[in-house]
């Protein structure tokens, strides 16, 4: 941070513009990225930073505008061409192979002679410098999430690079490992390293990064200093308004409408995780979120409880009263339950077919069939409720569900599952990669819905998201599920602490499962 | 490394006009490369189109084979095309077809009279049935295995294709021979009571005195009521909504809660159902008999009528008839040119193989290739910005 | 005792080269994440080029090169539809089995009838061959068959130890990681996609010239399907592709030996035993779903659009 106005910057864009099919991602934008400083890309999802930074790592090729390096123009064809100037990146999704250990990994990655026992010296020594303990022999699909952070971080150290690209590096990680990633990165900077940190965490930017570029709907809009800029501040630029705020209402808590009594599951597929004596109780009116860093046996409570993939013992699983462990996610669904999976594109929503079809795939019980037949008129009814009463941007019924934005295909799956008055809603990551707005909404229309008496689960990586969205939380780690505390009587710092596994053995109650107990929640 | 001068873009949604414009280009280009192998081998590549193509469906007769074989082919595609669009490649529609005719020679010999006097009403439509039957549980045992087990059903319903076709041999070969066959392999020819009626023997709408001397039967009638049926269901049902959505999206059928193992024994018992629907009127129509030179592959053939015709029943009519043509368009080469038979094939393998190229065009256009940055645009100075 | 089941060995062994040679070709597409069901045509391609090869006075090496090509280059046809077109790779490779039967016939009906000039014969290894109990059948092979062998060996090494195989694997797992890793992905699958067409093309090359000595339509009776079985059987592995192959040559051989000395089967039920053993293997191993779901390359059958 000493000499950067002297010489020109390390990295310079001009101009970039990048657009894709619908949309234009990247619109002029310009960026100077110094040695030294850790530059923050702000913007929230869709704002086009990934884009950006994919251009920068040469995935992406820029419709026009100009970059330079060091000062000379440059082009950057493929991302062999980025490392081989000195540019790293970490990707949000890792780009690890599962099946194969850590220093083989490696080994892939860089050139050179295909010697694993001098690259796991290499790998232990690195690590240990930056404070990155690893072990180069583990596969990579023993590793968790963080743990496999740590290798994409490692493996961009050991091409020793002059600009390393975060992105969203904190989302998978608990808030005391996001303290030691900070040090680390500050060590980085310190030695002459160019950052690039891409995130919408606008309290994170602000302790770690020295300035700010901030994108809107792939527009520059601002550069400004995020350690004196006001946080408010910060957020109007980056969402273009006052940040919306969700209302919490008060709600009644009735009766227990969802119960999981030591359900133990093994692993979903060859690397999946396994859950052990899970036990939770929900009741109607009551939001309940399960935090966690993904991977930490999600998909596999998600598959058990929804039915998706049935338990052995029936008695693990109540709902509304009834043994439903081995019953089919048909039969779990006409009892009243609904379900927002986290993959909205091939899950939620089948990519190539209409809104109305999509309706159909699971609101087929509101009087769509008969005789065998599909009742297009009443699906197409139903379609065009979902799109009005959620505000839903598309072209209409027949709209193809890939066609629509995030934002817009969870609104409409959320409305879908909505409208077909649940008694228990479970909902995964709600607001992945939905913009902040429609994240608003949807919070709010999970808190309107426990007031109007349904039990909902929310399933998030998103901390801040359960905090403002739930009356209680737990955490999920490793396959077991901590105790469940009420909101206000945990803060972020428990809660991290938890999310790494630290937590007291959950007291197991073996209560028969009763509906008429309206007991209120502890 | 070298780059092409083209690249693919995805778009945005799929192209609806390439969905119908694709199977035509591939029948262009099968056409193309067809005519310029006819000219390698030394033909008047445009007298051979017109054998191949033109001359086997020039009189009433020739019209009546192509139904003959086209009627088949449609059944068999239809049934195909409902486990397609789930992703269940039934593959072994030819040994179900097999079993369809073994089941429906089997109640035409134990019926068999030799004086030929049976005159059983009933005959016919039990050999339908059970030709339905048989192929239905020979897919079955494709369906219990995959649904069940989980085993690959591509392998195991060729497998069983085989299987089939050595059970056909083993049948005529011994306990159903004809008598007086010489030991040939062939079984009795069925009794009247056991073969559909022709088509000419109709005297209603004149169909006598036009079809006279044709082989068409009523078995086509069967077809006829297939197609909007299969259409009623693919389009329609709701059974055939679960399919589509089990074909485009598996996770999308499990999250909605549709059960995989019925939608999986749906698919392949009613793509068995019509293969051994079409094997019955195989036995109780052309062949009039079993025999073990059950020669054209139909069961093969309906996999490209189900591609070709976009899994859709009305595409799959239009596709069945292309096929049939092609059949007789090999024989009539045969004959007028000395082409080989297998001719035939490989304008089918092209046919589908072209149709998967052109595919390509649904969900991609095709662009040229910007130039890589020209060297001299720095950031440093004035920027020129570079338009596609 | 033993003496009279050395035959039995034999054919065995003869019958397994071939399936070992195709399942071998396709294990190596499939780990890099290219299902090609188009063994059966482009092993018929094979064999009629290496029998024309040979018939021209090409000899043996001119047939062994020749099916090579030929089934890498009918291949490729495959490779440019699935891999550049991005065509569905179950239908794709259907549509080349349908292809290669049509176009094997319709090329090799000339062919039909003769004998080949020149074949593979048996080379018995001094000593070895006259060891007791497998020396007779293990020893005394062709050099197709001592060549598949050493192949079984070189390929084992290839996926595991070597960093070309390690990248193969990679793109198999997952093409999109590859790629973000600047690793070749396009250029892996054309090639693995090749070699699984010229190991095709010489278990083609090894029916024509070695076992048969002829050309014939279809001769290859679908045992490119059985092949596809048993690299599903291996689950991906090279050295159990090797004994599944001697598992499904024994059944054939088995089959061939009840006839030779006249048990009372019917002959159509002995010929049906390769394919309904097949199915059994693959019933078996499916009930492990399990060594399949941590042994199949991950991105398997999938299409994948390179981008830009």
């Amino acid at each position: 941070m000493s000499d950067q106005h002297s010489s020109p910057p390390l990295l310079r864009l001009y101009k970039v513009r990048k657009s894709f099919p619908s949309i234009v991602a990247v619109d002029g934008v310009d960026l100077d990225v110094r040695t030294g400083e850790i530059h923050a890309v702000l913007g929230e999802n869709g704002a086009g930073k990934s884009t950006l930074m994919k251009m920068i790592y040469g995935a992406l090729r820029p419709d026009s505008g100009s970059m330079a390096w060091n000062g000379a123009p440059v082009s950057i064809g493929s991302p062999g061409e980025a490392r081989a100037l000195g540019i790293a990146m970490v990707f949000q999704h890792f780009s690890l192979f599962e099946s194969i250990n850590v220093v083989e990994n490696m080994a892939l990655a860089l050139p050179g002679r295909f010697d694993l026992k001098a690259l796991a010296l290499r790998i232990s020594e690195v690590s240990e410098r930056y404070g990155l303990s690893l072990n180069p022999w583990r596969a990579v699909h023993e590793l968790s999430v963080g743990e496999r952070q740590r290798v994409e971080i490692v493996r961009c150290l050991l091409q020793s690079p002059r600009l390393l690209i975060m992105d969203e590096p904190t989302s998978v990680l608990t808030p005391q490992a996001v303290d030691q990633l900070f040090d680390t990165l500050r060590l980085l900077a310190a030695e002459g390293t160019a950052i690039v940190y891409i995130s919408h965490k606008l309290d994170e930017i602000r302790r770690l990064c020295h300035r700010a570029t901030v994108l809107r709907g792939g527009r520059l809009i601002a550069e400004v200093d995020p350690r004196v800029e006001p946080e408010r501040r910060l957020a109007e630029l980056m969402i273009g308004r006052d940040f919306p705020e969700t209302r919490r209402r008060e709600t009644e808590v009735g009766e227990l409408a969802l119960e999981v009594m030591s359900l133990s599951v093994p692993g979903d597929g060859p690397f999946g995780t396994a859950l052990k004596g899970i036990n939770l109780r929900l009741r109607t009116g009551e939001v309940l979120g399960i935090a966690g860093i993904s991977g930490n046996g999600q998909a596999e409570l998600l598959a058990a409880l929804t039915g998706e993939q049935p338990v052995e013992e029936a008695q693990s699983i109540w709902l509304n009263g009834l043994p439903v462990g081995q019953m089919s996610a048909a039969s779990r669904r006409a009892m009243g339950l609904a379900f927002v999976p986290e993959e909205r594109l091939g899950r939620g929503a089948v990519p190539p077919m209409s809104l109305m079809e999509n309706g159909l795939l699971t609101a087929h019980r509101q009087g769509m069939v008969r005789h065998g037949l599909v009742d297009t008129g009443a699906a197409s009814a139903f379609a065009a409720a979902c799109i009005k009463d959620f505000d839903v941007r598309c072209g209409g019924i027949s709209a193809p569900a890939q066609s629509l934005s995030g934002g817009n295909l969870q609104k409409y799956i959320v409305g879908r599952e909505l409208r077909q008055s649940p008694r228990v809603m479970i909902v995964a990551q709600p607001t992945w990669g939905v913009d902040v707005a429609a994240s608003a909404l949807i919070r709010q229309q999970l808190i309107d819905l426990a007031a109007h008496g349904v039990a909902v689960l929310v399933i998030s990586e998103d901390l801040g998201e359960i905090l403002e969205t739930c009356n209680q939380v737990a955490v999920i780690a490793g396959g077991k599920l901590s105790p469940v505390r009420d909101v206000s009587d945990t803060n972020a710092q428990e809660i991290g602490t938890w999310m790494a596994g630290l937590f007291p053995d959950a007291t197991a109650t073996g209560h028969a499962p009763d509906a008429s107990t309206g007991a209120s929640p502890a | 490394m070298m780059r092409s001068p083209l690249r693919l873009v995805p778009r945005a949604a799929p192209s609806q006009s390439m969905l119908v414009l694709a199977p035509l280009l591939a029948v262009a280009l099968t056409l193309l490369v067809g005519l310029i192998i006819f000219a390698a081998l030394g033909h008047n590549p445009l007298v051979a189109f017109r054998v191949f193509f033109i001359d086997p469906v020039s009189d009433i007769n020739g019209i009546s084979e192509l139904l003959l074989k086209a009627s088949p082919l449609c059944l068999i595609a239809l049934g195909l095309a409902i486990g397609f669009r789930a992703n269940i490649w039934n593959i072994g529609a030819e040994g179900q077809m097999y079993l369809g005719g073994i089941f429906a020679t089997g109640l035409a010999i134990w019926f068999h009279r030799e004086d030929n006097a049976g005159g059983l009403w009933w005959l016919l439509p039990a050999m339908i049935v059970a030709g339905a039957l048989g192929g239905a549980a020979w897919a079955g045992i494709t369906a219990f295995l995959r649904a069940h087990l989980r085993t690959n059903e591509i392998l195991v319903s060729l497998m069983l294709t085989y299987v089939a076709d050595m059970l056909v041999k083993y049948l005529v070969y011994g306990p159903w021979q004809d008598p007086q066959s010489n030991n040939f392999p062939f079984t009795v020819s069925f009794n009247d009571d056991a073969l559909f009626p022709v088509l000419a023997i109709w005297e209603g709408l004149g169909l006598d005195s036009l079809m006279e001397g044709t082989r068409l039967n009523l078995s086509i009638l069967l077809t006829i009521i297939a197609v909007p049926l299969a259409w009623l269901f693919m389009n329609r049902s709701f059974l055939g909504f679960q399919l589509a959505v089990a074909g485009q999206a598996p996770a999308a059928a499990r999250y909605a809660g549709f059960s995989e193992k019925k939608l999986v024994w749906v698919a392949l018992l009613i793509s068995g159902a019509a293969a051994g629907l079409a094997g019955a009127t195989e036995v109780a129509g052309p062949m009039g008999q079993l025999n073990d030179r059950w020669t054209p592959g139909y069961g093969f053939t309906a996999i490209i009528v189900a591609s070709l015709g976009r899994l859709h029943a009305f595409g799959i009519v239009l596709a069945a008839l292309l096929m049939a043509l092609l059949y007789l368009g090999g024989e009539s080469a045969q004959i007028a040119l000395q082409l080989p038979k297998a001719m035939s094939l490989v304008f089918q393998g092209m046919l589908l193989m072209f149709l998967l190229g052109c595919d390509v065009l649904v969900n991609y256009r095709v662009e040229r290739r910007r130039p890589l940055h020209a060297a001299a645009d720095p950031a440093t100075t004035a920027p020129t910005a570079e338009a596609a | 005792m033993i003496e009279s089941l050395n035959p039995l060995l034999a054919s065995a062994l003869a019958a397994a080269i071939p399936l070992m040679l195709a399942a071998l070709g396709e294990l190596v597409a499939e780990r890099a994440g290219v299902l090609n069901l188009g063994l059966e045509g482009m092993m018929l391609v094979g064999a009629l080029a290496a029998f024309v090869a040979v018939t021209h006075g090409g000899g043996l090496p001119g047939a062994v090169i020749a099916a090579l090509l030929a089934g890498a280059l009918f291949a490729l046809i495959f490779g440019f539809v699935t891999l550049t077109l991005q065509a569905n790779q179950v239908a794709a490779g259907l549509s080349l089995t349908i292809l290669g039967t049509g176009l094997s016939a319709f090329l090799g009906r000339q062919y039909v009838g003769y004998r080949a000039p020149d074949s593979f014969a048996e080379l018995p290894i001094p000593y070895l061959s006259e060891l007791p109990l497998l020396g007779p059948s293990l020893f005394s092979m062709s050099a197709l068959g001592y060549a598949t062998l050493a192949l079984l060996g070189i390929i084992s090494w290839f996926l595991y130890r070597s960093r070309a195989g390690l990248i193969l694997r990679c793109v198999g797992e997952s093409p999109s990681v590859a790629r973000s890793l600047g690793l070749p992905v396009m250029a892996v699958r054309y090639g693995a996609v090749a070699f699984g067409g010229a190991m095709a093309g010489l278990a083609g090359c090894y029916y024509a010239v070695a076992q048969f000595k002829m050309w014939q339509e279809g001769l290859t009776s679908g045992n490119g399907w059985i092949a596809l079985a048993l690299v599903v059987f291996a689950t991906w592995r090279p050295a159990r592709v090797g004994l599944g192959a001697l598992l499904f040559g024994g059944v054939s051989a088995l089959g061939l030996y009840l006839q030779a000395i006249n048990v009372h089967v019917s002959v159509f039920a002995l010929s049906s035993l390769p394919y309904l053993a097949t199915i059994i293997v693959l019933v078996a191993i499916s009930s492990d779903q399990n060594a399949i779901r941590r042994n199949a390359p991950a991105s398997l059958g999938k299409p994948f659009h390179a981008g830009g």
